[in-house]
């Protein structure tokens, strides 16, 4: 069947412990007790420790998903020895670096590094395999630090501090409007910047087969930052941002917003795009959330583990025409959850798992792998929000029995065999289904999976804009298969 | 619970009055039912929104507690809860929210 | 504790039971929910 395939997937984290108090609940409930910083500084994590955190080494494609199901648990504390900051799907970088990366990002001059700073920064993007001569000199000379002060002190801007220490800031973009300040800048540009380095790492992981910016048609931001300004809030177009700095001059882009399920929405429609023939390589992008750093941080501290919200996460997934050596998503068998059904789990179930199941004629046990929404259960679980992976196994199990395809006393077993364990940030859509879709691609290239279903959900009420909930999902087979 | 949505609770009750308000949670967690139960009956337990400190004393219940349950024709039910309490650890929920009600001495 | 009659609070999940499903379920056990609030900690 010519069905478009995913040719090429990439995974970025930027570990950003000094911009957790910049998360949208940190932020606030630090305002209201700003005693709580000295407790929350006390439990951020060096880099060496995220580094090393197993589910960001599963991220980023070092250790398959399935080791962390008997790994000695918590994660946090039990480290892997393995560990390092590169990975097959890309890297985790360091804050510092993440600063220069931020600068780098910027074309409106609104990130402003000290120079004693920005040369050691400098210095260490030289080593970077990412990064040319050219994109160092968009670095510049940087600015004072009493200057710097000076914007802080006087004109809104936001401080940038690193080990304790102030090394710059981000100014805001405009004196009154207020989607314009350098909060939401910031969120902004972290979101381009995260997803431009995953845009990067794929094709300097892919370069050999011929996959370059110059052959992208077509990205797709499916990311939930709101980029526009007192007239049109939200009004978007981060992908086309994130393509000028990653080399892509052939393309043009768009973003695509659907809550935690932009992902899935945009691999559909850039599958959709790549099977009509309108263009032949589209990608899809997510940047990392700044507004979610910290978000659970309250629990974490209850429960005085180090705040494992720390990281901002992007990936990129490469679509393309059919071929016989990568997978391919099958487009007569979409589950979409319509307007007419209600909210109810198995209702929801029923939309994005049964209706694809019976447009192939397949049984719930005929899918190798589900991935669902893969928010590792230990950030969750503190702060009483349960593992979500586990109750969508569950739910899925559920499914499975009143199909009378799966037995009702085994539904707790059926995560072993058909799902994976939790392992990404929780950075909203980037948690949604596509953090196994490089695992998938490998294993399935490699002969070791024949399909799988990635099932993605949004949270629309969270807009007040609608009751409804909303969610999409699509199946994966082998190629050959 | 979210400070925005105890002000959101605070509110209505103060509109309303508390005598015929009654407060059904579907919360995934044993831990976060007992926190939203204990929220609308005692106060917030993490004395952090508006409800710190404020004994609103409502009756609560979990959706799968089965005074609840027996008044909810058996097909909606059946069509909009049945699957999760076959997914979630339902009868901890339900003794947790159980508890705080006996502890707040929430009349059943 | 009937549920025929009474103003009800309906406190939804996103990764539990969501707001609507439980709104369903009351106003066909003869409440009237006054307030719905949905959480969502993903």
């Amino acid at each position: 069947m010519n069905f478009p395939v995913i040719k090429a997937v990439s995974y970025a984290l930027a570990h950003t412990p000094d911009l957790v108090p910049y998360g949208s609940k940190p932020e606030r409930e630090l305002r209201k007790t700003p005693a709580l910083c000295g407790r929350l500084a006390a439990h951020l994590r060096t880099f060496d420790q995220a580094c090393a955190y197993p589910p960001h080494q599963v991220f980023i494609g070092r250790t398959p998903p399935e080791a962390l199901w008997d790994r000695e648990t918590p994660w946090w504390r039990h480290q892997d020895a393995m560990a390092e900051r590169w990975g097959p799907y890309g890297e985790i970088m360091p804050e510092a670096e993440f600063y220069g990366l931020l600068r780098f990002s910027d074309e409106f001059d609104l990130v402003w590094l000290e120079p004693a700073f920005l040369a050691t920064v400098r210095q260490r993007l030289r080593a970077h395999p990412l990064f040319r001569t050219e994109d160092l000199d968009r670095l510049g000379d940087g600015h004072a630090l009493d200057r710097i002060r000076s914007k802080i002190t006087d004109e809104g801007a936001l401080p940038l501090r690193h080990r304790d220490r102030l090394v710059g800031c981000v100014r805001r973009g405009h004196d009154e409007d207020s989607f314009l300040t350098a909060n939401i800048l910031l969120e902004n540009v972290a979101c381009k910047a995260t997803g431009m380095l995953a845009i990067r790492w794929l094709f300097e992981h892919h370069r050999e087969e011929g996959i370059r910016p110059e052959i992208i048609d077509y990205v797709i931001n499916a990311g939930e930052e709101a980029v526009g300004d007192r007239y049109q809030r939200g009004a978007g177009n981060l992908a086309k941002a994130m393509a000028e700095r990653s080399g892509c001059v052939n393309s043009t882009g768009g973003d695509v917003k659907a809550f935690c399920c932009g992902p899935i929405h945009s691999l559909i429609i850039a599958a959709g795009l790549v099977h009509s023939g309108i263009f032949e390589h589209v990608l899809v992008v997510g940047g990392g959330a700044l507004a979610k750093l910290g978000m659970k941080f309250r629990g974490h501290l209850k429960h005085d583990m180090p705040i494992l919200e720390d990281v901002l996460a992007s990936f990129a997934i490469l679509v393309g025409p059919p071929d016989d050596r990568n997978p391919r998503i099958r487009l007569d068998a979409i589950g979409k959850h319509d307007v007419r059904y209600s909210g109810s789990a198995q209702s929801i179930a029923r939309a994005l798992i049964a209706n694809p199941l019976d447009a192939l004629g397949r049984r719930v046990t005929d899918i190798d792998r589900y991935a669902v929404e893969l928010h590792n259960p230990e950030i969750t679980e503190p702060a009483g929000s349960g593992n979500v992976p586990r109750h969508n196994y569950r739910t899925i199990a559920s499914l499975g029995v009143m199909r009378g395809e799966w037995s009702r006393h085994a539904i707790a077993e059926f995560e072993r065999w058909h799902g994976l364990p939790g392992f990404s940030p929780t950075q909203g859509h980037v948690a949604s289904a596509v953090p196994y879709l490089g695992h998938a691609r490998d294993a399935m290239r490699r002969g070791d999976l024949r399909t799988a279903m990635f099932i993605g959900k949004g949270s629309l009420f969270l807009g007040k804009m609608t009751h409804l909930s909303d969610g999409m999902s699509f199946i994966l087979e082998a190629p050959n298969s | 619970m979210d400070l925005e949505d105890q002000g959101a609770i605070k509110a209505t009750v103060e509109e309303l009055g508390s005598d015929d308000i009654v407060v059904i949670l579907g919360s995934p967690d044993p831990d976060a039912a007992e926190m939203y139960a204990e929220t609308v009956t005692l106060g917030d337990p993490t004395y952090a929104g508006p409800l710190a400190g404020v004994s609103l004393r409502l009756p609560v219940y979990n959706i799968f507690e089965p005074e609840i349950k027996e008044q909810i024709p058996p097909e909606v039910y059946q069509e909009q809860v049945a699957m999760m309490e076959m997914v979630l650890p339902a009868e901890e929920i339900c003794a947790r929210v159980r508890a705080v009600r006996e502890k707040a001495g929430v009349s059943s | 504790m009937k549920l025929a009659g009474k103003k009800v609070i309906v406190l939804g999940e996103r990764d539990g039971v969501q707001g609507t499903a439980l709104s369903q379920c009351v106003k066909a056990a003869g409440g009237e929910v006054v307030l719905t609030v949905d959480q969502c900690f993903v």
